[in-house]
């Protein structure tokens, strides 16, 4: 199972102080697919995407493994692992420009030229042509939240979670950046997590779909 | 102990940044009835200081009527630029209040970075209010017993590593380059700015940034720097300006560990002011002013370090390097809290075995026969510092409780906002040198005959236990859920009952750790007493620092261990009292 490239979770159950939180759960997300979670808050949600990132904290018991493009995640620190996260706050850094940001997530092997060409290709993709010394203050949310996505996507992920990146979004906004993420996701051939409250996002993501009940109930 | 000053000193970073919320009680009509509260609370705080330094400032240029001077001229500064050892007191206090400032800086910094993951940081929390609550002078003679050519560092390592079996003739401490000043400085200061780092920490999403940075590959160090230290500056510039402020114009640990010939700025000036020859009056005042402006200018040097590194670092900032797993920077962190821990707790032991020891000789670890004779000699002479350290910090405290009361349930009640400028009001007597501002009080004192007095000597702790009263309680009041203001006042009550019987209680334990560092920031304080004490109110503080320069080193540990313990007690008693049951005990007998 675990020779898919995709991201895939074996039996992963989390406990906090011998009571069980979350799972077991099996998924298998293919590259280029967005796996939907949905639940309740309190349902550890947040703690399911904490654990794949490698930022659990170590109160939690974790049964289970997951792997990505073959590989088992658990031995690997944060940095190893390549999973891109984005949360509901876009999180792009005060002290730099949007084109600093987007520097941020760029690797360092790129050097010169060709850094501020990929820097320059990313802020058109994301309709930003011309704001790279702009203050991410300054910014709409739909514009910081393109920015933030982009920042992810040029640090080279292997996979993607998106922890309820919508939910501070305006309605007719969240389905223009979710359209622009579930885009951006496919055509990486990124396997996409999301966890969300809203039954829309599962209806766009046109992917497997987990419903988790309250933890303790 | 933790979690209550933790609670309690958390608002000391937001407090002013973040907006009152709308306060429910301005409805009720009555916002009016507390308003003088704020108005009187800035007068007795910035009064003395502005008088005081007022005070400094005329002498400095000549101006002293009670000693018959009243041409103005510049000539106290001459004197001051001729008296000897002036350059080397100058450049003791920068390099010691530089360099400490620092060091501190990056013990904190290292301390928090590596303790990153939740469980490591409560480890750290916990060991913070002890730390801070340790007098300065007690630890600084703790540190002097660790750290002397006779101190136990050299005796561990005597004479097996160092061949020597009689105390070397070296200056380890009061050394010329006050290496000693700067490290003992450094490790007492640290756990304040870690205090502030991990307050700061909360109030910005420091988690998910660091998550962040470290999914798109970054190490957690680089991640640390790049990401979360940028995010945290802005609001421990403050703090770090008044560590500086400090620890340039220390005197009771500069008094202990600084060097002698010269000594530190702050020292000699307070030496002058002593002295029995009141011309040297005019030249000390000079000599605070330039203590003054050494504390300007460093801030202000401090500040442009701080632009041109954020200049400078920009490419590194966004050049993408990500950093190893930082295993060596993890270790270094630790071994800085360590070390941190380790000059606490064996400055404390040392004063305790040396209060007990009968006959220890170099280089034996530990006494070869104990005894309580230091204490039986110690405790008669002891019994009035005693009482004099419990007054005053009890007296302090309760006005500063009541002022930060007021003026926090004022704020509430009229719905104003906290202003931005308030939390530099707050900082000021932390900014402003002491020995700046001090002489003048006393001037002013002595004119009104209030020199030496219970009032001048209360209001003088007042002036630095006000502002961490303050600060350690403005945030949690300000953020208490409203709606329990709101159903207090829909069942009937009236403000005044809301206050007493619902906001105090649900924030008592914030109440009780303002208390207890108020207390312990009082017991701490050595100038203001000599100044406003005119020597007829000796506390514990005044009474080590003046048996430091004797030679009955078990008396001096008997006194400092005392100094020492005291503001621990302050703290276990409000945590006694903090526990759900006491209150609720105690509500009942109320009722």
């Amino acid at each position: 199972m675990s020779a898919t490239s995709g991201l895939v979770l074996e039996r992963v159950a989390l406990r906090l102080g011998g009571r069980r939180l979350l799972g077991p759960l099996d998924l298998t997300v293919e590259p280029g697919r967005v796996a939907v979670l949905m639940g309740p808050s309190g349902s550890g949600k947040s703690s399911l995407l904490a654990f794949l990132c490698g930022t659990l904290d170590p109160a939690f018991v974790v049964e289970g493994s997951a792997w990505l493009g073959g590989r088992a995640l658990a031995p690997l620190p944060p940095e190893r692992r390549r999973i891109g996260i984005l949360f509901q706050d876009d999180l792009l850094f005060p002290h730099l420009s949007v084109g600093e940001n987007l520097a941020f997530g760029l690797p360092s092997g790129l050097r010169g030229a060709e850094r501020r060409a990929r820097i320059e290709a990313a802020l058109a993709d994301a309709g930003l042509q011309g704001f790279a010394g702009r203050d991410p203050a300054t910014l709409s949310g739909g514009q910081r939240a393109r920015a933030a996505l982009l920042r992810t996507l040029l640090s080279e992920p292997a996979a993607l979670l998106l922890d309820e990146p919508f939910s501070k979004l305006d309605a007719d906004l969240r389905a223009r950046f979710r359209a622009f993420v579930f885009d951006h996701a496919r055509r990486q051939r990124l396997p996409t997590l999301l966890v969300t409250h809203d039954p829309a996002d599962a209806v766009e993501a046109d992917g497997p779909c987990l419903t988790l009940d309250a933890a303790g109930d | 102990m933790t979690g209550l000053i933790q609670e309690a000193f958390r608002a000391a970073v937001a407090a002013g940044r973040r907006a009152a919320r709308q306060s429910v009680s301005s409805s009720t009509g009555r916002p009016r009835g507390l308003s003088w509260i704020p108005a009187l609370t800035l007068g007795l705080f910035l009064g003395p200081i502005l008088a005081g330094l007022a005070g400094t400032l005329l002498p400095a240029f000549g101006v002293l009527p009670v000693l018959g001077a009243t041409e103005p001229g510049l000539h106290p500064w001459r004197a001051l630029a001729a008296a000897p050892g002036v350059g080397g007191a100058v450049a003791a206090s920068l390099v010691s209040g530089i360099g400490s400032t620092l060091l501190a800086l990056l013990i904190a910094m290292a301390a928090v970075g590596a303790a990153g993951g939740t469980r490591a940081a409560r480890v750290l929390r916990a060991g913070l209010a002890p730390l801070l609550a340790l007098p300065h002078a007690a630890f600084a003679i703790g540190f002097a017993f660790l750290a002397a050519p006779s101190g136990w560092i050299v005796r561990l390592l005597s004479p097996w590593a160092t061949g020597w079996t009689y105390p070397p003739d070296i200056a380890l401490v009061q050394d010329p380059g006050a290496i000693a000043l700067t490290l003992a400085l450094a490790l007492k200061e640290a756990p304040f700015l870690v205090l502030m780092l991990l307050a700061a920490l909360g109030q910005v999403p420091a988690g998910r940034t660091l998550t962040v940075a470290r999914c798109m590959g970054y190490g957690p160090v680089q991640a640390w720097l790049k990401a979360v230290l940028p995010l945290v500056w802005p609001q421990m510039r403050l703090p770090v300006y008044a560590v500086l402020a400090y620890s340039l114009s220390v005197v009771d640990m500069a008094m202990v560990l600084g060097p002698t010939t010269p000594p530190t700025l702050a020292v000699l000036v307070l030496r002058w002011f002593g002295d029995p020859d009141l011309t040297l009056r005019l030249q000390a005042a000079a000599g605070a002013c330039l203590q003054l402006l050494l504390v300007v200018g460093a801030i202000a040097g401090l500040r442009m370090a701080e632009a041109a590194i954020g200049r400078l670092a920009r490419p590194w900032l966004v050049g993408g390097a990500r950093g190893g797993p930082g295993r060596a920077a993890q270790a270094a962190g630790a071994a800085a809290a360590g070390a941190v821990l380790a000059a606490a707790i064996g400055a404390v032991l040392a004063l305790a075995v040396w209060s007990l020891a009968l006959r220890w000789r170099f280089p034996d670890m530990l006494p070869a026969a104990w005894s309580l004779d230091a204490w039986s000699r110690a405790l008669p002479g002891l019994a009035r510092p005693l009482a004099n350290t419990l007054a005053a910090g009890a007296a302090a405290t309760v006005v500063a409780l009541a002022l930060a009361l007021g003026c926090l349930e004022h704020e509430r009640r009229a719905g104003v906002r906290p202003a931005a400028g308030g939390l530099w009001l707050l900082y000021l007597p932390l900014l402003v040198p002491q020995v700046g501002f001090l002489f003048g009080v006393q001037v002013l004192l002595v004119s009104t005959g209030l020199d030496g007095t219970w009032p001048a000597l209360v209001w003088s702790h007042l002036l630095f236990v006000l502002p961490y009263v303050f600060l350690s309680m403005a945030d949690p009041w300000r953020s208490l859920d409203e709606r329990y203001d709101r159903a207090a006042a829909c069942l009937g009550a009236r403000p005044a009952r809301v206050f007493w019987r619902v906001r105090l209680p649900l924030l008592r334990r914030v109440v009780l750790g303002a208390a207890a560092i108020g207390f312990s920031v009082s017991v701490a304080q050595y100038l203001p007493t000599v100044f406003a004490g005119a020597g007829r109110l000796p506390t514990l503080t005044t009474e080590a620092v003046a048996l430091a320069a004797g030679s009955d080193r078990r008396v001096l540990a008997v006194t400092a261990f005392a100094q020492a313990v005291l503001p621990l007690a302050g703290f276990a008693l409000a945590l006694a009292l903090g526990r759900r049951r006491a209150m609720r005990r105690w509500m009942g007998r109320a009722a």
